[in-house]
């Protein structure tokens, strides 16, 4: 919507060209209410990409000599190594042209650090659990037949290991309405998710959004299932179309490939925000 | 569907995460931190004293989540490059396509400068 909105606005000047070559030239005249900074892209202005380590041991990044920002304008800084190398890749592999929309790392660390929505952690808690009532897993469908019976073999066993894992009671519906869900299960799941921190609730709401269950991003973020098999799962019902009328790359794949992209970030922006690890060296014994 | 990633060896993984870093650096891939990083990190998980070390099982996760995020946002560019990536012509391209010239009008239009 946001490029439709841009070309509009491009088109109303005669002058206008979406060549990089010229945008890079009109760039120092264009004022800077110009909406082309709008649209996602950028020239690459570095060569080097490189991490350093602050005294409090938060991470940063470095483009060249020059410190890497939020949008927000406040310092980028990573509580850990490895998301700080993995971030640091993102930037790195940019060629030409920073394309933003394939920098979900730094997405995901941007939301973090300047909270935009200004939001605290029960919000994001409430945010989240309220997908529960519309979870994919948990609203069948009546029929084709076929389909019906893909959604209880492959959700089922998912279902019953959150209930089994978690002690509640979720069930699925085929009516309208969805699922009624206990408030006890919601308890439970409120305490499970006050137990992480407020880095890794954005990452988890993110993959949630993304997946659009609560119960397959938790299958996710315990590591029972892999991004892959979340993915699917997630768009088990399109995977059946797929399978029975056909595959429009442009379409599905793009799709496919986008949403794993976007969970797999949203996976290891938890995992890397609430792990700490420790080397213990064991003295061998004969 | 199949228990957690124990479908995917370490040794599988981490020649996936080496080949994506590959394609996307070219030669210099050695010199990148993420290289060093993950050759640090699989090195350092390779010995473990415990049959089913959780620790283990928790990084090879984060690793094949991380294979898959390479792998899907080179997929994805390579994508929207082929289908997505040509934008609209200007008003000139379109005009020449049909066989007319843009009118131009000397002294400016009103609203440019």
């Amino acid at each position: 919507m946001w490029r439709n909105l841009v070309r509009l606005q491009c088109q109303a000047r005669l002058a206008w060209s979406t060549r990089q070559s010229r945008r890079a030239r009109f760039a120092v005249l264009q004022p800077a209410t110009d909406l082309s900074t709008a649209t996602s892209e950028r020239k690459k202005f570095y060569q080097d990409v490189s991490i350093s380590q602050r005294e409090d041991g938060l991470f940063e990044i470095n483009l060249d000599r020059r410190k890497l920002k939020t949008p927000g304008g406040k310092l980028f800084t990573v509580p850990n190594e490895a998301l700080a190398v993995a971030v640091a890749t993102e930037w790195d592999t940019q060629k030409d042209t920073l394309k933003f929309y394939t920098m979900h790392l730094t997405t995901l660390c941007n939301t973090a650090l300047d909270n935009p929505t200004q939001r605290d952690k029960d919000q994001i808690i409430m945010a989240s659990l309220k997908f529960l009532e519309t979870d994919t897993i948990c609203y069948r469908t009546e029929e084709p037949a076929a389909l019906v019976e893909l959604q209880k073999n492959e959700w089922d066993p998912v279902l019953n290991w959150v209930e089994k894992r978690y002690n509640v009671v979720i069930g699925s519906s085929s009516s309208i309405l969805g699922p009624q869900i206990a408030e006890e299960t919601k308890d439970t799941f409120r305490q499970h998710l006050g137990s992480f921190n407020f880095w890794a609730l954005t990452g988890l709401e993110f993959v949630i959004t993304q997946l659009k269950s609560v119960v397959l991003s938790f299958g996710l973020i315990d590591r029972h299932l892999t991004v892959e098999q979340a993915v699917l799962l997630s768009r088990l019902e399109e995977e059946y179309q797929i399978r029975r009328w056909g595959n429009i790359e442009w379409a599905h794949d793009y799709d496919m490939y986008e949403l794993r992209a976007r969970t797999a970030a949203g996976t290891l922006f938890v995992h890397l925000s609430s792990e700490s690890s420790t080397i213990k060296r064991k003295l061998m014994q004969d | 569907m199949a228990a957690a990633a124990s479908t995917s060896s370490p040794l599988r993984v981490f020649r996936g995460i080496l080949k994506e870093l590959r394609a996307l650096k070219g030669p210099q891939y050695r010199q990148t931190p993420a290289y060093n990083y993950v050759l640090d990190q699989f090195r350092k998980n390779q010995v473990s004293s415990e049959r089913y070390c959780r620790a283990q099982t928790e990084a090879l996760h984060s690793s094949h989540s991380y294979l898959c995020l390479l792998t899907s946002t080179r997929c994805h560019l390579t994508l929207h490059k082929l289908y997505h990536g040509k934008g609209q012509r200007d008003p000139e391209q379109v005009a020449t396509l049909v066989g007319l010239r843009l009118p131009t009008q000397p002294g400016g239009k009103g609203w440019e400068k």
